[in-house]
Protein backbone atom coordinates (compact mmCIF):
# COMPACT_ATOMS: atom_id res chain seq x y z
CA UNK A 1 0.00 0.00 0.00
CA UNK A 2 1.99 2.91 1.40
CA UNK A 3 5.20 1.96 1.41
CA UNK A 4 7.83 2.65 -1.55
CA UNK A 5 9.58 -0.65 -2.94
CA UNK A 6 12.45 -1.50 -1.45
CA UNK A 7 15.36 -0.87 -3.49
CA UNK A 8 16.09 -3.45 -5.61
CA UNK A 9 18.44 -5.71 -4.91
CA UNK A 10 19.97 -9.11 -6.40
CA UNK A 11 19.60 -7.13 -10.24
CA UNK A 12 23.00 -7.68 -10.63
CA UNK A 13 24.23 -10.83 -12.59
CA UNK A 14 27.54 -11.94 -12.20
CA UNK A 15 28.96 -8.54 -11.07
CA UNK A 16 30.72 -7.37 -8.36
CA UNK A 17 28.86 -8.36 -5.14
CA UNK A 18 27.85 -5.66 -3.63
CA UNK A 19 26.12 -4.70 -0.16
CA UNK A 20 22.39 -4.57 -0.45
CA UNK A 21 20.66 -1.08 -0.52
CA UNK A 22 17.91 -1.34 2.08
CA UNK A 23 15.79 1.60 1.62
CA UNK A 24 15.64 3.96 4.72
CA UNK A 25 11.76 4.56 4.22
CA UNK A 26 9.91 3.59 6.38
CA UNK A 27 5.69 2.62 6.08
CA UNK A 28 3.68 4.45 7.79
CA UNK A 29 0.30 3.40 7.80
CA UNK A 30 -0.08 1.46 11.23
CA UNK A 31 1.32 4.23 12.52
CA UNK A 32 -1.19 6.02 11.54
CA UNK A 33 -3.82 3.87 12.60
CA UNK A 34 -2.43 4.02 16.39
CA UNK A 35 -2.78 7.24 16.16
CA UNK A 36 -6.48 7.87 15.27
CA UNK A 37 -7.38 4.71 17.55
CA UNK A 38 -5.73 6.94 20.32
CA UNK A 39 -7.71 9.56 19.16
CA UNK A 40 -10.50 7.95 19.09
CA UNK A 41 -10.63 6.72 22.77
CA UNK A 42 -9.76 10.18 23.93
CA UNK A 43 -12.39 11.65 22.24
CA UNK A 44 -14.66 9.05 23.53
CA UNK A 45 -13.63 9.22 27.47
CA UNK A 46 -12.77 12.48 28.13
CA UNK A 47 -15.04 15.72 28.38
CA UNK A 48 -13.83 18.71 27.36
CA UNK A 49 -15.29 21.80 28.86
CA UNK A 50 -15.60 22.23 33.09
CA UNK A 51 -19.03 22.64 33.81
CA UNK A 52 -21.25 25.93 34.20
CA UNK A 53 -21.86 26.63 37.76
CA UNK A 54 -24.42 29.60 39.02
CA UNK A 55 -23.56 31.03 42.39
CA UNK A 56 -26.26 31.79 44.99
CA UNK A 57 -26.53 32.82 48.35
CA UNK A 58 -29.10 31.90 50.83
CA UNK A 59 -30.15 34.08 53.77
CA UNK A 60 -28.61 32.57 57.15
CA UNK A 61 -31.48 29.96 58.58
CA UNK A 62 -30.68 31.07 62.11
CA UNK A 63 -32.26 34.95 62.14
CA UNK A 64 -35.29 34.50 63.31
CA UNK A 65 -36.24 37.23 65.48
CA UNK A 66 -38.53 39.87 63.64
CA UNK A 67 -36.30 43.11 63.71
CA UNK A 68 -33.21 41.06 62.44
CA UNK A 69 -34.96 40.00 59.36
CA UNK A 70 -34.53 42.14 56.75
CA UNK A 71 -37.20 44.82 55.66
CA UNK A 72 -38.18 45.25 52.17
CA UNK A 73 -40.45 48.15 51.24
CA UNK A 74 -43.76 46.75 49.55
CA UNK A 75 -43.18 49.10 46.69
CA UNK A 76 -40.00 47.60 45.94
CA UNK A 77 -40.83 43.82 45.71
CA UNK A 78 -42.27 41.81 43.40
CA UNK A 79 -43.06 38.61 44.09
CA UNK A 80 -43.04 35.29 41.38
CA UNK A 81 -44.18 32.15 42.08
CA UNK A 82 -42.51 29.00 40.15
CA UNK A 83 -45.68 27.12 39.28
CA UNK A 84 -46.19 24.00 37.10
CA UNK A 85 -46.04 23.99 33.57
CA UNK A 86 -43.35 26.12 32.83
CA UNK A 87 -45.67 29.14 34.09
CA UNK A 88 -45.01 31.73 36.64
CA UNK A 89 -46.96 33.97 38.68
CA UNK A 90 -46.63 37.53 39.84
CA UNK A 91 -47.72 39.80 42.26
CA UNK A 92 -47.11 43.12 43.95
CA UNK A 93 -48.07 43.63 47.87
CA UNK A 94 -50.42 46.94 47.93
CA UNK A 95 -48.70 49.33 49.96
CA UNK A 96 -51.02 50.73 51.87
CA UNK A 97 -52.94 47.69 52.51
CA UNK A 98 -50.19 45.23 52.96
CA UNK A 99 -52.22 42.69 50.82
CA UNK A 100 -51.16 40.78 47.63
CA UNK A 101 -52.20 42.37 44.69
CA UNK A 102 -53.94 40.62 41.69
CA UNK A 103 -51.38 37.62 40.69
CA UNK A 104 -50.87 38.10 36.31
CA UNK A 105 -49.31 34.83 34.67
CA UNK A 106 -46.68 35.00 32.53
CA UNK A 107 -44.13 32.03 30.81
CA UNK A 108 -40.88 31.60 30.83
CA UNK A 109 -39.14 33.35 27.94
CA UNK A 110 -37.62 36.97 26.79
CA UNK A 111 -40.94 38.35 25.81
CA UNK A 112 -42.61 37.21 28.94
CA UNK A 113 -41.44 36.92 32.32
CA UNK A 114 -38.15 38.69 30.94
CA UNK A 115 -39.94 41.86 29.64
CA UNK A 116 -42.16 41.96 33.31
CA UNK A 117 -38.52 41.93 35.64
CA UNK A 118 -36.89 44.39 32.94
CA UNK A 119 -39.65 46.97 32.94
CA UNK A 120 -39.90 46.92 36.49
CA UNK A 121 -36.75 47.26 37.40
CA UNK A 122 -35.86 50.37 35.06
CA UNK A 123 -39.06 51.52 37.15
CA UNK A 124 -37.55 51.40 40.19
CA UNK A 125 -33.62 51.58 39.40
CA UNK A 126 -33.10 54.20 36.61
CA UNK A 127 -29.21 53.69 36.60
CA UNK A 128 -29.89 49.98 35.12
CA UNK A 129 -29.54 51.20 31.08
CA UNK A 130 -26.60 52.50 32.07
CA UNK A 131 -24.87 48.69 32.42
CA UNK A 132 -25.50 48.07 28.45
CA UNK A 133 -22.96 51.88 28.21
CA UNK A 134 -20.67 49.87 30.51
CA UNK A 135 -20.64 46.92 28.60
CA UNK A 136 -19.68 48.87 25.23
CA UNK A 137 -16.94 50.59 26.99
CA UNK A 138 -15.65 47.37 27.80
CA UNK A 139 -15.97 45.91 24.60
CA UNK A 140 -14.34 48.83 23.15
CA UNK A 141 -11.45 48.42 25.63
CA UNK A 142 -11.85 51.50 27.31
CA UNK A 143 -12.44 50.23 30.50
CA UNK A 144 -11.20 47.31 32.53
CA UNK A 145 -13.29 44.26 33.41
CA UNK A 146 -12.59 45.20 37.33
CA UNK A 147 -14.10 48.59 36.43
CA UNK A 148 -17.13 47.47 34.19
CA UNK A 149 -17.94 44.78 37.60
CA UNK A 150 -17.55 47.81 40.06
CA UNK A 151 -19.84 49.76 38.37
CA UNK A 152 -22.19 47.30 37.61
CA UNK A 153 -22.29 45.75 40.77
CA UNK A 154 -22.92 49.54 42.26
CA UNK A 155 -26.23 49.83 39.54
CA UNK A 156 -27.30 46.20 41.14
CA UNK A 157 -26.80 46.98 44.89
CA UNK A 158 -28.98 50.59 44.23
CA UNK A 159 -31.27 50.91 47.64
CA UNK A 160 -34.51 51.48 45.81
CA UNK A 161 -33.99 48.80 43.08
CA UNK A 162 -36.47 45.80 42.38
CA UNK A 163 -35.97 42.95 45.03
CA UNK A 164 -37.41 39.80 43.58
CA UNK A 165 -38.71 37.20 46.09
CA UNK A 166 -38.81 33.74 44.46
CA UNK A 167 -40.56 31.06 45.80
CA UNK A 168 -41.03 27.69 44.22
CA UNK A 169 -44.30 25.97 44.36
CA UNK A 170 -43.81 21.80 44.50
CA UNK A 171 -45.03 20.78 41.83
CA UNK A 172 -42.15 23.16 40.07
CA UNK A 173 -39.37 22.06 38.22
CA UNK A 174 -35.78 22.38 39.41
CA UNK A 175 -35.35 23.58 35.48
CA UNK A 176 -37.79 26.32 36.27
CA UNK A 177 -36.11 27.44 39.34
CA UNK A 178 -32.39 27.74 37.54
CA UNK A 179 -34.45 29.53 34.71
CA UNK A 180 -35.31 31.97 37.24
CA UNK A 181 -32.16 32.68 38.20
CA UNK A 182 -31.07 33.09 34.97
CA UNK A 183 -33.26 35.79 34.20
CA UNK A 184 -31.88 37.39 37.30
CA UNK A 185 -28.72 37.91 35.78
CA UNK A 186 -29.70 38.88 32.68
CA UNK A 187 -32.15 41.49 34.01
CA UNK A 188 -29.24 43.10 35.95
CA UNK A 189 -31.69 42.49 38.84
CA UNK A 190 -29.06 42.30 41.96
CA UNK A 191 -31.05 41.85 45.07
CA UNK A 192 -33.79 38.65 44.61
CA UNK A 193 -33.99 35.98 47.76
CA UNK A 194 -35.41 31.94 47.19
CA UNK A 195 -37.88 31.68 50.29
CA UNK A 196 -40.19 29.17 50.77
CA UNK A 197 -43.59 28.85 49.76
CA UNK A 198 -46.67 29.93 52.15
CA UNK A 199 -50.06 28.77 52.59
CA UNK A 200 -52.16 32.15 51.00
CA UNK A 201 -49.59 31.88 47.95
CA UNK A 202 -50.28 28.12 47.49
CA UNK A 203 -54.30 29.21 47.44
CA UNK A 204 -53.83 32.04 45.21
CA UNK A 205 -52.25 29.60 43.24
CA UNK A 206 -55.61 27.55 43.24
CA UNK A 207 -57.10 30.39 41.81
CA UNK A 208 -55.31 30.71 39.12
CA UNK A 209 -55.74 27.07 38.43
CA UNK A 210 -52.15 26.49 38.94
CA UNK A 211 -51.98 24.17 41.76
CA UNK B 1 -2.62 3.64 -34.23
CA UNK B 2 0.16 3.31 -31.61
CA UNK B 3 -1.13 1.92 -28.39
CA UNK B 4 -0.71 4.73 -25.72
CA UNK B 5 0.76 3.29 -22.88
CA UNK B 6 -0.77 5.00 -19.71
CA UNK B 7 1.99 4.82 -17.11
CA UNK B 8 1.59 3.08 -14.22
CA UNK B 9 1.39 5.01 -11.09
CA UNK B 10 2.47 3.85 -7.92
CA UNK B 11 -0.56 3.55 -5.91
CA UNK B 12 1.73 4.29 -1.95
CA UNK B 13 1.32 7.52 -0.51
CA UNK B 14 3.35 9.04 1.87
CA UNK B 15 1.99 8.40 5.45
CA UNK B 16 4.05 10.79 6.87
CA UNK B 17 2.00 13.81 7.24
CA UNK B 18 -0.66 11.99 7.79
CA UNK B 19 0.97 10.62 11.19
CA UNK B 20 1.96 13.98 11.88
CA UNK B 21 -1.77 15.16 11.67
CA UNK B 22 -3.20 12.02 14.07
CA UNK B 23 -0.37 12.94 16.84
CA UNK B 24 -1.04 16.36 16.90
CA UNK B 25 -4.46 16.17 17.20
CA UNK B 26 -4.12 13.30 19.94
CA UNK B 27 -2.05 15.44 21.68
CA UNK B 28 -4.06 18.00 21.39
CA UNK B 29 -7.10 15.83 22.99
CA UNK B 30 -4.53 14.78 25.58
CA UNK B 31 -3.68 17.92 27.06
CA UNK B 32 -7.84 19.71 26.53
CA UNK B 33 -9.42 17.32 28.15
CA UNK B 34 -9.77 15.11 31.50
CA UNK B 35 -11.61 11.92 31.90
CA UNK B 36 -15.36 11.36 32.26
CA UNK B 37 -16.06 10.45 35.53
CA UNK B 38 -18.16 7.73 35.56
CA UNK B 39 -21.75 8.73 37.15
CA UNK B 40 -24.42 6.27 38.42
CA UNK B 41 -27.14 8.15 36.99
CA UNK B 42 -27.65 10.39 33.81
CA UNK B 43 -28.37 13.75 34.44
CA UNK B 44 -29.51 16.21 32.10
CA UNK B 45 -28.58 19.79 33.52
CA UNK B 46 -30.36 22.79 33.05
CA UNK B 47 -29.15 25.54 30.73
CA UNK B 48 -28.17 29.30 31.83
CA UNK B 49 -25.84 32.29 30.76
CA UNK B 50 -23.92 32.19 33.18
CA UNK B 51 -20.13 31.69 32.66
CA UNK B 52 -18.39 31.11 35.63
CA UNK B 53 -16.38 27.66 35.87
CA UNK B 54 -16.27 25.39 37.92
CA UNK B 55 -13.58 25.17 40.24
CA UNK B 56 -11.67 21.39 39.78
CA UNK B 57 -10.70 20.43 43.01
CA UNK B 58 -12.27 20.55 46.40
CA UNK B 59 -16.28 19.81 45.44
CA UNK B 60 -19.01 18.44 46.71
CA UNK B 61 -21.09 17.30 44.41
CA UNK B 62 -24.95 16.60 45.42
CA UNK B 63 -26.42 14.70 42.54
CA UNK B 64 -30.27 15.25 42.11
CA UNK B 65 -32.18 12.69 39.58
CA UNK B 66 -34.96 12.62 37.59
CA UNK B 67 -36.93 10.32 40.17
CA UNK B 68 -35.92 12.56 43.35
CA UNK B 69 -32.72 10.27 44.42
CA UNK B 70 -29.87 11.94 45.86
CA UNK B 71 -26.48 11.50 45.04
CA UNK B 72 -23.30 12.26 47.00
CA UNK B 73 -19.50 12.71 45.84
CA UNK B 74 -16.81 14.51 47.03
CA UNK B 75 -13.18 14.37 45.43
CA UNK B 76 -9.72 13.97 47.00
CA UNK B 77 -8.97 10.65 47.91
CA UNK B 78 -8.23 11.61 51.58
CA UNK B 79 -11.46 13.61 51.85
CA UNK B 80 -13.31 10.58 51.00
CA UNK B 81 -11.50 8.01 53.28
CA UNK B 82 -12.45 10.72 56.24
CA UNK B 83 -16.14 11.30 55.30
CA UNK B 84 -16.76 7.68 55.51
CA UNK B 85 -14.82 6.99 58.56
CA UNK B 86 -16.76 9.56 60.47
CA UNK B 87 -19.83 8.63 58.76
CA UNK B 88 -19.07 4.70 60.05
CA UNK B 89 -18.25 6.53 63.74
CA UNK B 90 -21.81 8.33 63.65
CA UNK B 91 -23.51 5.19 62.48
CA UNK B 92 -21.60 2.50 64.37
CA UNK B 93 -20.93 1.11 61.55
CA UNK B 94 -16.72 -0.33 60.84
CA UNK B 95 -15.50 -0.12 57.59
CA UNK B 96 -11.90 -1.94 56.90
CA UNK B 97 -9.47 -0.11 55.82
CA UNK B 98 -9.84 -2.32 52.39
CA UNK B 99 -13.38 -0.48 52.00
CA UNK B 100 -12.54 3.24 52.87
CA UNK B 101 -9.95 2.54 49.80
CA UNK B 102 -12.39 1.18 47.58
CA UNK B 103 -14.50 4.03 48.47
CA UNK B 104 -12.45 6.38 48.05
CA UNK B 105 -11.91 5.53 44.12
CA UNK B 106 -15.80 5.47 43.64
CA UNK B 107 -17.77 7.86 41.94
CA UNK B 108 -21.06 9.10 43.13
CA UNK B 109 -22.98 7.43 45.93
CA UNK B 110 -26.54 6.65 46.03
CA UNK B 111 -27.04 4.54 48.95
CA UNK B 112 -28.14 4.44 52.47
CA UNK B 113 -25.13 4.50 54.89
CA UNK B 114 -26.54 0.91 55.92
CA UNK B 115 -26.19 -0.79 52.37
CA UNK B 116 -22.92 0.84 51.63
CA UNK B 117 -20.79 -2.44 52.94
CA UNK B 118 -22.94 -4.24 50.19
CA UNK B 119 -22.76 -2.00 47.74
CA UNK B 120 -18.76 -1.23 47.55
CA UNK B 121 -18.37 -5.11 47.86
CA UNK B 122 -20.32 -5.57 44.67
CA UNK B 123 -18.47 -5.10 41.18
CA UNK B 124 -18.65 -2.33 39.30
CA UNK B 125 -20.57 -4.34 36.77
CA UNK B 126 -23.43 -6.15 38.55
CA UNK B 127 -24.08 -2.63 40.13
CA UNK B 128 -26.27 -2.12 37.61
CA UNK B 129 -28.64 -4.60 39.17
CA UNK B 130 -28.57 -3.12 42.97
CA UNK B 131 -31.33 -0.97 43.19
CA UNK B 132 -29.95 2.45 43.85
CA UNK B 133 -32.55 3.95 46.33
CA UNK B 134 -30.29 7.44 46.68
CA UNK B 135 -29.40 8.92 50.00
CA UNK B 136 -31.73 9.47 52.97
CA UNK B 137 -32.55 13.01 53.35
CA UNK B 138 -35.95 13.34 55.17
CA UNK B 139 -35.86 14.71 58.10
CA UNK B 140 -36.39 11.22 60.15
CA UNK B 141 -33.38 9.91 58.81
CA UNK B 142 -31.18 12.65 57.09
CA UNK B 143 -27.84 10.89 56.10
CA UNK B 144 -27.08 13.97 53.31
CA UNK B 145 -26.75 16.29 56.57
CA UNK B 146 -24.00 14.31 57.90
CA UNK B 147 -22.27 13.93 54.23
CA UNK B 148 -22.66 17.39 54.18
CA UNK B 149 -21.05 17.89 58.05
CA UNK B 150 -18.26 15.06 57.78
CA UNK B 151 -17.78 16.29 54.10
CA UNK B 152 -16.97 19.63 55.60
CA UNK B 153 -14.75 18.12 58.78
CA UNK B 154 -12.60 16.43 56.54
CA UNK B 155 -12.05 19.36 54.37
CA UNK B 156 -12.89 22.46 55.67
CA UNK B 157 -12.27 24.40 52.22
CA UNK B 158 -15.33 22.19 50.49
CA UNK B 159 -17.40 24.18 48.30
CA UNK B 160 -20.86 22.57 47.62
CA UNK B 161 -22.44 22.23 43.87
CA UNK B 162 -25.67 20.83 43.29
CA UNK B 163 -26.59 18.84 40.10
CA UNK B 164 -29.86 18.96 39.47
CA UNK B 165 -31.98 17.12 36.54
CA UNK B 166 -33.93 19.81 34.43
CA UNK B 167 -36.75 17.56 35.48
CA UNK B 168 -35.82 17.50 39.16
CA UNK B 169 -39.29 17.54 41.25
CA UNK B 170 -39.00 20.66 43.58
CA UNK B 171 -39.70 19.43 46.70
CA UNK B 172 -36.26 17.30 46.55
CA UNK B 173 -34.32 20.25 45.54
CA UNK B 174 -35.91 22.35 48.48
CA UNK B 175 -34.90 19.63 50.94
CA UNK B 176 -31.58 19.51 49.82
CA UNK B 177 -31.20 23.27 50.02
CA UNK B 178 -32.42 23.09 53.36
CA UNK B 179 -30.18 20.39 54.38
CA UNK B 180 -27.36 22.35 53.52
CA UNK B 181 -29.02 25.95 55.12
CA UNK B 182 -29.19 23.56 58.17
CA UNK B 183 -25.53 22.93 58.11
CA UNK B 184 -24.91 26.13 57.56
CA UNK B 185 -23.82 25.79 54.17
CA UNK B 186 -25.22 29.65 52.86
CA UNK B 187 -23.59 29.82 49.92
CA UNK B 188 -23.60 26.76 47.06
CA UNK B 189 -23.61 26.61 43.25
CA UNK B 190 -25.47 24.88 40.79
CA UNK B 191 -24.14 23.33 38.14
CA UNK B 192 -25.45 24.03 34.52
CA UNK B 193 -24.84 23.91 30.25
CA UNK B 194 -24.04 26.58 28.10
CA UNK B 195 -27.42 28.40 26.69
CA UNK B 196 -27.10 27.48 23.25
Amino acid sequence: MAEIEGGGGGGHKGGKKRGKKLSTRVDFTPMVDLGFLLITFFMLTTTMNKPQTMEINMPDKKVKTEDEKTKVKASQAITLLLAKDNKVVYYFVDEKTGEPGTPFIEEFGPKDIRRVLLQENRKRNPYVDSIGIYKDMLNKGSITEDQYNGYVSGIKAYKDGLIVVIKAADNAKYENLVDILDEMLICNIGRYAVVDITEPEIDMLKTVNLN
Amino acid sequence: MPKVKVPRKSTSIDMTAMTDVAFLLLTFFMLATKFKPDEPVVVDTPSSISLIKLPETGIMQLTIDKEGRVFYTVDGQQTRMKALEGMGAKYNIKFTPEELKQFALESSIGVPLASLKNYLATAPEERKNLKLTGIPSDSLNNELGDWIWQTRLANNQVRVAIKGDRDANMPTVKRVIETLQEKNVNRFNFITTLEK
